[in-house]
């Protein structure tokens, strides 16, 4: 299997804070990896540097010569104008023209349930459809490797759900991959193939998710036992 | 109070009766400030625009420059102007002193800090929001900052509209570099000076009068153009955002 992404030994530098310290990951075509661990672990920094929108200080992050990213962000920021012309924007700046633009963002839209409000100002909409939004302009890209910062963290559980099945109906349609970051662990257990726990910019961590779940961690990985037994209860 | 009461129905009758003096002040004072916040404003909104997403060694020391430069005195942008047109200065060969090109200049140079500034602070806020994904979707830093300002053109508008009230009510600069000359450079700021010091206050008063109305005329455009983008945008009805995880 092909690589899509290699970070060997990458750390990132805040001034005086390091935020990541010499993180390895690698992943393949198909995986689907979620990044846990608490607020300030690391998590939206790793995957900044994987989508390029960050340099590392150290180490070296490299992506597959074959791989197309697209990133949704956890609060996805409209530009003013309409949902139609958002997707659009997005290709256009992609090198699609803008003709073949809108033939692809109508498909993009009608796929998230939002066709009915393409003239709408997209400023106007909902927190979740916002968030649909944003997956409708990163699927019209036809990426083949997907970053997501926290997808569903800022939407009520009614959106929540419906991000989740249309990403989910994503996965299953296409071999996409998957680098996403939750502090949901029951979306993390539905999504994900693979799990990597955060630690103060370290990886404690990197397990296939059954083994992270069900497998007794104290010994092997005491701090994402630790974290998996705050979050469970 | 008799004086004034004079004065005001004296003035008031100027502008009712339409008096081609007061008006032609009027007509070249709206003219000359028209043409220099569209000057400063083709140079302000690129500059100020590429200075708000830019990145590079120096810049905080051209941004402690720029904020300086709102301070700029009108007299002293008229005295350097003055120096520049002047017919032993650099550009003395182009004899534009004491026309009302000289005037649109020194007004443009005083109102170019103003919007470069706002500007800039504008599309570096809206960067703070946006850029990152604007980044993400392949977009360099000269194309974000078209888009960016694209994007924030109504804020931009009233930009617009404060740098035209800046040049229009300045008189300082135009004073030095226009010299008042009656039916040639007066304008309404240098002509209600000089008609105060001449003693002909209903005429002073009544391009006053005229001067306020464009300031508030200027005010209920920004209101009018803020409710209006409201409505466009939905302002003020917020993304539902629910429950964290």
């Amino acid at each position: 299997m092909s690589a899509v992404l290699n970070l060997q030994g990458v750390s990132v530098q805040f001034g005086p804070h390091l935020a990541l310290h010499g993180i390895h990951l690698q992943m393949h075509a198909g995986e689907r990896v979620a990044l846990v661990g608490a607020n300030g672990s690391g998590k939206s920094t790793l995957l900044r540097v994987a989508h390029g929108l960050l340099k590392v200080s150290g180490g070296q992050a490299s992506v597959g010569p074959e791989v197309n990213q697209a990133m949704v962000f956890q609060r996805p920021h409209m530009l003013r104008t309409t949902v139609l012309r958002f997707v659009v924007w997005g290709l256009w700046l992609q090198g699609t023209p803008w003709r073949a633009a809108h033939e692809r963002a109508m498909q993009a839209l009608e796929r998230v349930g939002l066709q009915d409000m393409a003239e709408r100002s997209a400023r106007t909409l909902s927190g979740g459809q916002q968030q649909r939004l944003a997956l409708a302009r990163a699927w019209s890209l036809q990426p083949n490797f997907v970053l997501l910062d926290e997808p569903t963290s800022s939407l009520d559980p009614h959106a929540k759900r419906e991000v989740e099945r249309l990403l989910a109906e994503w996965v299953a349609a296409s071999n996409v991959s998957l680098l996403f970051s939750s502090h949901n662990l029951g979306q993390v257990k539905r999504l994900a193939t693979r799990v990597v726990y955060l630690e103060a910019g370290r990886v404690l961590a990197d397990l296939p998710v059954d083994e992270f779940f069900n497998r007794p961690l104290a010994d092997s990985h005491p701090e994402a036992h630790l974290f998996l037994k705050g979050e469970l209860g | 109070m008799t004086t004034l009461t004079d004065t005001a129905t004296a003035a008031l009758q100027l502008l009712t009766e339409l008096d081609p003096l007061l008006w032609s002040i009027v007509g070249r004072s709206l003219w000359v400030s028209v043409l220099a916040t569209a000057l400063a404003c083709s140079l302000g909104v690129v500059l100020g625009a590429w200075l708000g997403v830019a990145r590079f060694a120096g810049r905080d020391v051209w941004l402690t420059v720029l904020n300086t430069l709102l301070a700029l005195p009108s007299v002293v942008v008229g005295l350097l102007i003055y120096l520049l047109l002047s017919r032993t200065g650099p550009l003395g060969h182009l004899g534009w002193l004491f026309s009302l090109k000289a005037m649109v200049l020194a007004q443009a140079v005083l109102v170019l800090p103003v919007v470069t500034a706002l500007t800039r602070q504008c599309v570096e806020d809206a960067e703070r929001n946006h850029g990152e994904q604007l980044q993400s979707l392949g977009a360099k830093s000269w194309l974000r900052s078209v888009l960016l300002a694209w994007d924030e053109r109504y804020a931009l508008l009233t930009v617009l509209i404060a740098a035209f009230g800046r040049a229009i009510s300045e008189v300082g600069a135009v004073m030095v570099v226009g010299g008042n000359i009656e039916g040639f450079t007066r304008v309404m700021t240098t002509a209600i000076a000089l008609e105060t010091s001449k003693g002909d206050l209903p005429l002073a008063l009544a391009l006053g009068l005229v001067l306020m109305s464009v300031v508030l005329l200027l005010n209920v455009c920004i209101s009018a153009l803020r409710r209006w983008r409201q409505r466009i945008d939905g302002a003020g009805i917020e993304p539902v955002q629910g429950v964290l995880a």
